[in-house]
């Protein structure tokens, strides 16, 4: 029997489900046309009111926000709360560029929790479960969100945090975690670790994963699955709109529900704005209706995504987005050629090589070039560096193959690929160093 | 027949330092070392005191790392006596993948560690014609 944390809400009509999001986005769009001036702006610009906002199709009328508005106005502009209501302040990790600082109030902690929570109910969680989490905790949202969902539910938290490996599987020993929370390639490290450590994950109580944070691929899925003898459950979130849990997967796996009384999701094509229907592809967009302290409106996260109203076995009526399938800014273009780094990780995965590696794209006179570093594991290790060059020379021409150019592959040490708060650093561009802005 | 680790490394600097690190943590002796190289990496090439202690370090300080079975003769440390000990492989037609040497305190010996692809018919050939093998338990012991 299916469970739910909210079932008033997640298994609610979709005249029910509109109704609620109509309610809320006239309220909020009041709300920053009162308390944010680049909104009050914006809109005015348009000749807009709040009182134009009546329906949910007149969210179209609304302006995008990019996270170009979030760096100019750091770190407090689009706050739409005296700094006294908010209660807790996260970060973005701010690879390119400043940080992008968000803030919560009692309120908005609650309404993130409540979404955690969703997840793990989702994924069968109830009280008996201790949950282990391995997000990093601190400003950014992983570690934190996941734990709020837990003590909401009234889970037994583990605040374990990124790193130490062996520490994390002395925990699931000793501890008897039931459910880890982790980005998903330190849960694939964690199986691989396991499994040098001579430990049987199929005697541990572990039973679920929740990972989420960066882009992975239905063979990771896999992979870590068998690894850690578990069910592996996707979530999504960004630091924008409020960290993990903006939409979350149920036990069909066939996309992740959307949490539609605090965000709206919107599916446009990135060139013209324009709403594209169900199942087409385009850039998720993505409105916070309820959150009061940071407050966005159509917010564009250069996620590439589809969605669907299709009714799910579950029984939850929430809309499913699929897994990002890209991004629009994490393309990479080299020598004419589109690509995106998760097809050098499915080549990766499919010819059974370590998932931790990284692109870097560079340019020697007017020609760019590309290497991909992998990492070496045990079972591709060959005393004879013939065996070696001849296994580069034979991933090269799989990435030929699929992605229609041949980058340089070199394997290389572990460790020698930098992580950051436990996402690795997946692409380095060259090209851009010397840019003026 | 010895036993030998071989270690992925990759080129840049402090790569042998963090081998010989884990190594020398666990007290272990290193017999003879040989380090090949190509444009990329490289792989370092061990005899130890005691193989599956350093297997064991080297895999905790995360280094990539395989046993492989090598072929250890011992030959009188004089002109002439290292041909006499290959022309007998390359009669057989057994091929050296790569083979390295070290000496030790005795005077009257050299000792050649090599790759070759079938271990137990170098052995045996070598063996039939006169050349001294030299087993795990005597390289431990040196």
């Amino acid at each position: 029997m299916e469970r739910y944390y909210s079932p008033e809400v997640e298994t609610a009509s979709r005249e029910k489900i509109t109704e609620i999001q109509t309610k809320n986005l006239i309220e909020q769009v009041k709300h920053v046309y009162e308390n944010v001036p680049l909104y009050r702006e914006r809109m005015d610009e348009k000749g807009l009111k709040p009182e134009d906002i009546k329906c949910l199709d007149d969210l179209k009328k609304l302006p995008f926000t990019s996270k170009q508005d979030l760096r100019d106005t750091y770190p407090y502009g689009m706050f739409a709360v005296p700094m006294e209501e908010v209660t807790r302040i996260h970060a973005s990790s701010g690879t390119t560029g400043k940080q992008i600082v968000v803030g919560y109030t009692d309120g908005d902690l609650d309404i993130w929790d409540t979404c955690c929570a969703r997840q793990l109910v989702a994924t069968g969680a109830t009280k008996e479960d201790k949950v282990h989490v391995s997000y990093g905790y601190g400003l950014f949202t992983g570690g934190l969100g996941l734990h709020g969902g837990s003590q909401k539910l009234g889970c037994t938290t583990i605040p374990v945090s990124s790193g130490n490996t062996a520490r994390q599987l002395t925990i699931m020993q000793d501890f008897g975690s039931t459910i880890l929370g982790a980005t998903p390639s330190y849960a694939m490290y964690l199986g691989e670790s396991a499994e040098k450590a001579g430990i049987d994950t199929k005697k541990l109580p572990l039973k679920v994963g929740i990972f989420g944070a960066e882009p992975w691929t239905e063979e990771m899925r896999q992979k870590i699955e068998k690894s850690l003898n578990i069910k592996a459950y996707d979530i999504y979130g960004l630091t924008e709109i409020c960290g993990p849990g903006v939409a979350y997967e149920c036990s069909e796996q066939k996309g992740m529900h959307v949490n539609e009384d605090h965000f709206i999701i919107e599916i446009i094509n990135p060139e013209t704005g324009e709403p594209v229907p169900d199942g087409e592809k385009g850039e998720i967009v993505f409105s916070s209706i309820t959150k009061k302290a940071f407050p966005l409106l159509r917010f564009r996260t250069k996620d590439i995504g589809v969605i669907t109203h299709e009714k799910c076995a579950c029984g939850r009526t929430f809309v499913r987005m699929s897994k990002p399938l890209g991004r629009v800014d994490d393309m990479l273009i080299v020598r004419g050629v589109n690509l995106f780094p998760s097809q050098i990780e499915t080549v990766l995965l499919k010819e059974n090589h370590s998932p931790n590696y990284q692109i870097v794209v560079d340019r020697s006179g007017s020609l760019d070039t590309i290497e991909v570093n992998i990492e070496m594991n045990d079972e591709h290790f060959s005393d004879k560096p013939s065996d070696i060059i001849k296994m580069e020379k034979s991933l090269e021409n799989e990435f030929k193959s699929a992605l229609g150019i041949k980058p340089k592959v070199n394997l290389v040490s572990p460790d020698t690929i930098p992580r950051s708060e436990g996402k690795a650093v997946r692409v380095v561009d060259k090209r851009h160093v010397y840019d003026s802005k | 027949m010895i036993k030998q680790i071989s270690i992925f490394a990759t080129n840049k600097p402090g790569q042998v330092v963090k081998v010989t690190d884990a190594l020398s943590q666990e007290n272990i002796d290193i017999r003879a070392m040989c380090v090949a190289d190509t444009q990329d990496f490289g792989i370092i090439r061990l005899i130890v005191n005691n193989t599956q202690k350093a297997k064991d370090a080297l895999s905790s300080h995360k280094c990539i790392v395989q046993i492989t079975n090598v072929v250890g003769i011992k030959i009188a440390d004089k002109p002439g006596s290292t041909k006499q000990a290959l022309e007998i492989l390359s009669k057989n037609g057994i091929n050296i993948d790569y083979m390295y040497a070290f000496v030790t305190k005795s005077k009257e010996y050299a000792y050649f560690v090599m790759r070759v692809e079938n271990p137990e018919e170098a052995e045996k050939v070598l063996s039939e014609n006169g050349v001294e093998l030299v087993t795990q338990e005597e390289v431990e012991n040196i």
